[in-house]
């Protein structure tokens, strides 16, 4: 097999974080900012006798993607779960930051992130804030951020609301997205609103499909590195064609969007009676279903 | 955490690497390896690993990748969450064949 070809078919899920941005880019583009030599790790961990990384965990730098210039960000979710800590966020907001001012193409964050790093506490809540800031100067500027969610840590807490701070949201069916992980729920609000160790309930509330299905994933794909970057491409095609999503009557229809949702699904119980309300055909079905398969009965129905 | 240090003779590496490298991971059971051009001479290892007492160890692991490999002059620079002693041998391999494309 030719290298491309091999390179095309990588999976994201269990890939480390530096073979994600090898596999995305195009081939030998990438140049690391603060790199592993330079030694940015944690000030934080070694007070709790916790070895560091030597890129605190998350990989920043330029590339390109189908020729055009775009800055990266991707999270090592193998080191303390991709989380958030003060160097780790502040590599990112520093992408963000910069990307406002040179103006690449796009900013592609590939989150793979449990939220804030736990040791850092108050550091690592400030590091998401900052991001959260940055992120938003970057798309006031006219930079847009593709929050590509590939990593078996998905995003969650903190990275999940700044996956959905991003233009655009692309997912697989094997990723998770919320704010409050499963077993938080499941601690506060007790094993019978939400049990946290039956995989099928927490991957049908939590995972790619259902939050497709709920608007929140713009693009589901299919994990293989060349269905990312196809999706990417389609992705900034559209937010450079299509209307401004990003204005007071976007944010306005946002918000009735999710009062609308909250009236129709508030009192369903499981994902599966919201997928029945939706109209959806079958819907014990729905997670063993592939991708493209999903998208076209999502699509039929007019669900998306 | 233990932190040690290491130099052991080796024949001189003569690839034409020029940028670092990074493999692995600092994850449960696994680690990550840096390797950097370093002084000539001698192979230089620095291991920063939680698992304390392990420094007979590490010396015959290492000393195994300076007598097999050349790498003298490289210096690598290691974190470690406990892994095994083959899981460290197979990622200074993956390290050194990153460093040498």
């Amino acid at each position: 097999m030719k290298g491309s070809t091999m390179k095309e078919g990588i999976r994201f899920y269990h890939a480390t974080a530096r073979r994600r941005v090898a596999a995305f880019l195009d081939e030998g583009t990438f140049t690391e900012w603060l790199g592993p030599q330079q030694r940015l790790t944690s000030p934080h961990l070694p007070e709790f006798d916790l070895p560091v990384s030597f890129d605190d965990g998350v990989v920043i730098g330029c590339g390109r993607l189908a020729g055009r210039e775009v800055y990266v960000a991707a999270q090592e979710g193998g080191f303390l779960g991709g989380s958030i800590g003060e160097v780790h966020g502040a590599k990112i907001t520093g992408v963000l930051r910069r990307a406002a001012e040179r103006r690449p193409a796009a900013v592609v964050w590939l989150f793979d992130c449990g939220g804030v790093r736990l040791q850092e506490a108050n550091a690592g809540e400030m590091a998401v804030s900052e991001a959260i800031r940055a992120l938003m100067a970057c798309r006031s500027a006219g930079v847009p951020v593709l929050a590509l969610v590939a990593g078996a840590n998905g995003a969650f807490g903190g990275a999940g609301i700044l996956s959905l701070c991003c233009d655009r949201v692309i997912a697989s069916e094997s990723v998770r997205l919320g704010v409050s992980g499963p077993e938080v729920i499941e601690t506060v609000m007790g094993a019978e609103a939400f049990d946290s160790r039956d995989r099928a309930l927490v991957w049908r509330t939590v995972g790619g499909k259902n939050r497709y299905l709920y608007g929140e994933v713009d693009t589901l794909v299919e994990d293989r590195a060349a269905h990312w970057r196809e999706a990417a491409l389609a992705a900034l095609k559209a937010i450079e064609t299509g209307p401004l999503r990003w204005s007071l009557e976007g944010l306005r229809a946002e918000s009735e969007a999710l009062a609308r949702r909250v009236e129709q699904y508030g009192d369903a119980g499981d994902a599966l009676e919201i997928w029945k309300r939706m109209g959806l055909e079958n819907p014990e079905a729905i997670p063993l279903m592939e991708v493209p398969e999903l998208v076209a009965a999502a699509k039929a129905k007019g669900v998306r | 955490m233990e932190h040690l240090t290491f130099s052991f003779p080796s024949e001189p590496f003569t690839g034409d690497a020029a940028a670092p490298v990074m493999a692995g991971v600092v994850g449960s059971g696994n680690l990550e390896v840096l390797v950097e051009r370093g002084e000539p001479g001698a192979v230089k290892v620095e291991v920063a690993t939680s698992a304390k007492g392990f420094g007979a160890t590490w010396e015959a692991v290492l000393s195994d990748l300076a007598a097999q490999f050349a790498v003298g002059g490289l210096h690598f620079s290691i974190n470690d969450h406990a892994a095994t002693p083959a899981v460290v041998a197979l990622r200074l391999r993956q390290a050194l064949e990153l460093f040498v494309k």
